[in-house]
């Protein structure tokens, strides 16, 4: 099982690159909304047509444009599901089912139907409309109709976003299984870190239409690259950073030149630290950033405070948990760096 | 009372929505994926003959199948028929004259499918034709009745271009506006009533027809899109 990508498209004054491979796993796509996240997924599918590059899967090539390969999606073998999962509302969910079984004589097919019905879990809908299902449901009916046209890959776009919180875990567990049975690749859409990090096992990072070299989530979490990962990876505090010796980052945004445990090198553009790596120090010293307070937010098990640097520009987020906080607003604080945790990012705003 | 210029009208106005139905179908299904600049300018020309008053209509149709122009010659030629001053001359002009009410809400029906829908369906390996007749066609059906409808109910009621392309012929040519008119110019007032009634009961259903479907309308946006 493997799916190479390598695609260039322009779209106004949008620009695609994208490069990865797969094999076999669950791989994400990791962006911001606006990064060209879909715009990959349809191109895979063959719903819209790359400028440049190469797509090839198991073997089969299903896009080249040197050798001018361009197939049909209904050659592709691809299943996509859409974020609104794109049911056909003059259908009942058997029959949205059934359409992709039109080869099968009508027996062999009704069987079929009747065995995803029963995998899917959607005994009793078979006769319902998409309109009259709940968002759940009719993920679970796409799903159905996609396993029916049975792809050697999957392609899933933000697969919870039209579904509400206590839903959403729901689907997620039951995709979970559905992924684990399934054998072909699999591709993630999701802006969520915590979505990804449950799901896939690892993750390619899309910004501004660039897409940065595939790695294993866990990798994403804890040693981000680049300023995009970092803050796609949950990294709230990030500053423009300048190498300032072999151990040394100046970072003018927070006003403070850290030591690192982590080589420099001259590429370093950004520095990140993570909310809830700071510890409170007692005054000035090495790697201490000198701020006030200028707001605590409890959350619902910790307590953001929000903190200026006395000689820096940007506002630091430090999260602790919920009763450790005593400081009053206003105060000054010493918030130490830790340098095992500062992030050595390159990248650009 | 003879019938038959309603028959003859709606001979005429269901041929001519029959054809316009295809017709404006297809137009509106390929302009909608034309490059803009293409686009503005194919609307403009489909658009055209909503804004021209029918006179002007006629008068370029006869410019082309008049029997001494282009094509009314060399069909008169080559087949010895002419294509004016019969019955079914009419049906050139008020399929011309409707064209545009049926190509234009065809596309605005067009214009609001999700197109995700057919995207599913050729990823699932469904043929492009059947995605439009099952899919698309089955989606954007009220908008295209609605235009089917209204195309139908012009065409009934189509005076100028026909009148240019078929003439006044009693029993051969006459439709309800000709003969309304007819019956105006040489006084018989009473026989010209019963004509207006007629008409305008029948334009009522139409429009009531319209109504009812556009109505129906709103209640497949939402939910399950």
């Amino acid at each position: 099982m493997s799916l190479y990508v390598d695609i260039e498209k322009r779209l106004g004054g949008f620009h695609l690159r994208v490069q990865f491979e797969t094999g076999g796993e669950v791989l994400a796509l990791l962006g911001a909304s606006g990064c060209g996240k879909s715009m990959t997924l349809k191109c895979i599918a063959g719903v819209e047509t790359p400028d440049r590059g190469r797509i090839v899967l198991n073997g089969r090539t299903l896009f080249d444009s040197e050798k001018k390969i361009n197939l049909p999606p209904q050659k592709r073998r691809v299943g996509y599901l859409f974020q609104q999962y794109a049911l056909f509302p003059n259908m009942t969910a058997a029959q949205n089912i059934a359409c992709a079984l039109r080869n099968l004589p009508r027996g062999a097919r009704d069987a079929r139907v009747a065995e995803l019905v029963k995998t899917f879990r959607l005994e009793g809908l078979e006769k319902l409309r998409p309109s009259q299902l709940s968002g759940g449901q009719q993920q679970r009916v796409a799903l159905a109709r996609i396993f029916a046209s049975q792809p050697e890959a999957l392609l899933l776009d933000e697969p919870f976003a039209a579904l509400d919180s206590y839903l959403r875990w729901q689907l997620e567990l039951s995709l979970m299984d559905t992924l684990q049975a399934y054998a072909g690749d699999v591709l993630f859409v999701s802006h969520s870190r915590d979505e990804v990090c449950r799901l896939c096992q690892s993750v390619c990072v899309l910004c501004g239409g660039l897409a940065e070299p595939r790695l294993p989530v866990r990798e994403l979490i804890d040693a981000p690259a680049t300023r995009a990962a970092a803050l796609l990876s949950g990294c709230k505090n990030v500053s423009r950073a300048r190498r300032a010796g072999e151990y040394k980052v100046e970072c003018p945004d927070w006003g403070v030149t850290l030591k690192t445990a982590q080589q420099v090198h001259e590429d370093v553009t950004f520095a990140g630290y993570r909310a809830h790596y700071f510890d409170l120090a007692d005054g000035p010293g090495e790697n201490v950033i000198e701020c006030r307070v200028v707001r605590v937010i409890d959350n619902i098990f910790s307590v953001i405070v929000m903190l200026q640097p006395l000689r820096g520009t940007e506002l630091l987020r430090y999260e602790l948990p919920q009763d450790a906080w005593r400081q009053a607003e206003a105060a000054t604080v010493y918030l130490h760096a830790r340098p095992e945790c500062v992030l050595l990012l390159t990248g650009e705003e | 009372m003879d019938w038959f210029p309603l028959l003859n009208s709606l001979r005429i106005a269901v041929i001519s929505a029959v054809i316009v139905f295809f017709l404006g179908i297809a137009a509106a299904y390929y302009v909608a994926k034309l490059p803009r600049v293409v686009k503005g300018a194919l609307d403009v020309v489909f658009t055209l003959p909503l804004v021209l008053p029918p006179t002007v209509v006629g008068y370029l149709l006869l410019m082309l199948l008049g029997p001494r122009r282009v094509v009314g010659a060399w069909v008169l030629e080559h087949f010895a028929v002419k294509l004016t001053m019969q019955w079914w001359s009419a049906v050139f002009a008020v399929s011309v004259v409707v064209f545009p009410l049926m190509y234009r809400t065809a596309r605005g029906a067009f214009e609001s499918f999700d197109e995700t829908l057919a995207q599913a369906g050729q990823t699932l390996g469904l043929s492009n034709t059947w995605i439009f007749w099952r899919i698309r066609m089955p989606a954007c059906r009220q908008g295209i009745l609605a235009g089917a409808v209204l195309a139908f109910a012009r065409a009934l009621g189509e005076y100028g271009a026909t009148s240019m392309l078929a003439g006044y012929t009693p029993g051969k040519t006459a439709t309800v506006a000709t003969e309304v008119y007819q019956l105006w110019r040489i006084g018989n007032d009473a026989l010209a009533l019963r004509w207006v009634l007629v008409n305008i009961a029948i334009s009522a259903v139409v429009l009531l027809a319209v109504n009812l479907l556009e109505r129906r309308a709103p209640r497949r946006k939402g939910a399950g899109l």
